[in-house]
């Protein structure tokens, strides 16, 4: 396949964008960013299929298109069966030899939010991983349902307010532990799985071209901030990933067919999370006295996450 | 020096704010859209788009390159080649792709695009910054004429 050149990023500037602008996702949307990053990490023919979500329905104002590749959506859960009937409709008419350009590249990746791909769509998610088809599934982590105003996912981290798990006096908002969304895909027997943050846009590339040039089902967790529900101004988004990553609530770490874990950020200095959480609005309630231990709680779990996923690296298993 | 904003010039500008919404198309209504319809992104061929600068394309008028969000805008970032240095962080963050680079040079923005989220100026990492925002309204040659000095490092 035809990957672009990221060993710097004036290189990586001549791609020429394949994803448009006057979309109308909110100024400083992160998933754009993402979006953006793929599609300029291959020169390839693409096949993208879109869950429902913020993605979808910005990119896809009738009567515009800001796709300028093959890009279907059908319904809420079901990019990755539609990107997978893609994938097979193409294998056939390859062998067939019926394409209108039989040596084309092509690669297929879906792209779904946490909401779609932690809870409604995972049962197609998990189908088509287990059918073992060949395409590469991004899921945009924004941590709520922002396109039906925010409301709590399986993804949404414990104490951060939504519009369905509001903190007030009685409530310091979600109580449940995020759902380890990577682990549960690489069980799957991926043989690429992994979780990027854009503000490293190097190694984000970096992941993306090999999950597309990896054969089978491959999974990226993205993180994906979202000033409109995480309540922080626009121009804040690379910022917030920085302390996204630096104070290791997202991790950046890949796993290689199933059991070779390997970290692929480690920061220099580990910022407190109370850095990350204070730059949020959807976190500001923590702060009060009697909330307090709920920080305690995110930081301890965070450091029993990082220990374990160092003991797993070692260990290959 | 004053520099011009957008020196390329790009092609599809002409046909773009909307114009098909204008009258320029015959669209059907929501309601009468078949099942299987398809909004081409392109007139003709659209094999080579990857190797393709945008002014080298032939858009469609459903593709969002040729509409406007222009008005979503309150302030908006303006770019001074001067202190730029061309290290293209601008243009791999802007969320709205309306960051002007060709041939590894940072040359503008495309202002029918931008959103003036300031994430652009956010990551610029010169002294002073190359990109900052101004008045929708501004002028960009007084704009330039005002822009700040370099800032000294302060003693500690
Ligand atoms: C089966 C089904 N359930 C619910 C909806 C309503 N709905 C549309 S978008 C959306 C939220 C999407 O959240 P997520 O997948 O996290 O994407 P985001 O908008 O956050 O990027 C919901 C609930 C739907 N379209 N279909
Ligand atoms: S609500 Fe959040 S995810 Fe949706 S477009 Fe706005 S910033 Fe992006
Ligand atoms: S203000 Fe935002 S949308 Fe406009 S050029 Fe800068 S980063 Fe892009
Ligand atoms: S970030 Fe600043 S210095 Fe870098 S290319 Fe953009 S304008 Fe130039
Ligand atoms: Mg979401």
């Amino acid at each position: 396949m035809a990957i672009t050149s990221i060993k710097n990023l004036k290189e990586f500037s001549t791609n020429n964008d394949r994803f448009e602008g006057a979309h109308t996702l909110c100024p400083g949307c992160a998933h754009s960013m993402i979006v953006r990053e793929l599609m300029n990490c291959t020169d390839d023919n693409l096949v993208i299929s879109a869950n429902t979500g913020c993605l979808e329905v910005s990119t896809a104002v009738y009567p515009f298109t800001s796709w300028d590749t093959s890009w279907i959506h059908i319904g809420f859960e079901n990019a990755a069966t539609s990107v997978s009937a893609s994938q097979v409709m193409h294998k056939v008419r390859k062998k067939k030899g019926t394409l209108k350009d039989n040596d084309a590249a092509v690669k297929f990746v879906a792209f779904g939010g946490d909401g779609s791909t932690f809870d409604i769509g995972f049962q197609w998610l998990s189908g088509a991983f287990e059918r073992q088809h060949d395409f590469t599934y991004i899921c945009l982590d924004n941590e709520n349902y922002a396109n039906t105003g925010g409301q709590r996912s399986s993804a949404t981290p414990i104490g951060a307010t939504t519009s369905t798990s509001v903190a007030g006096t009685h409530s310091y908002g979600k109580k449940e532990k995020k759902k380890d969304i990577v682990s549960i895909m690489a069980a799957h027997g991926s043989p690429y799985v992994a979780q990027l943050s854009p503000n490293k846009w190097k190694m984000m590339a970096k992941g993306f071209q090999k999950a597309l040039e990896t054969e089978g089902p491959c999974f990226i967790n993205t993180v994906s901030p979202c000033c409109t529900e995480w309540k922080f101004e626009p121009k804040d988004t690379i910022e917030i990933t920085d302390l996204a990553t630096d104070s290791l609530m997202f991790p950046m770490y890949e796993i290689v067919d199933g059991h070779e874990l390997n970290i692929l950020y480690r920061p220099k200095n580990i910022l407190p999370v109370e850095d990350y959480l204070g730059a949020q609005g959807r976190y500001k309630h923590l702060f009060k006295p009697e909330y307090k231990h709920i920080i305690e709680k995110i930081q301890s779990d965070i450091d029993t996450d990082w220990a374990r996923l160092q003991r797993r690296e070692e260990a290959r298993v | 020096m004053a520099v011009e904003q957008q020196d390329l010039k790009l092609k599809a500008n002409a046909n773009r704010g909307l114009s098909q919404l204008e009258g320029g198309f015959d669209l059907l209504g929501w309601d009468e859209v078949t099942q299987g319809s398809v909004l081409p992104s392109f007139d003709g061929d659209a094999s080579n788009v990857a190797f393709q600068k945008a002014e080298e394309r032939s858009y469609s008028g459903y593709n969002s390159y040729t509409a406007t969000v222009a008005s979503w805008r309150v302030l908006k970032p303006v770019f001074n080649i001067d202190v730029c240095i061309d290290c293209q962080n601008c243009w791999v963050w802007c969320p709205d792709s309306s960051i002007l680079s060709r041939d590894k040079q940072m040359l503008g923005i495309d202002y029918d695009h931008c959103k003036g989220c300031e994430i652009c100026v956010e990551v610029c990492p010169t002294n002073p910054k190359s990109l900052l925002m101004f008045s929708e309204y501004a002028d960009v040659g007084e704009a330039l004429a005002s822009w700040p000095e370099k800032k000294k490092k302060e003693k500690k």
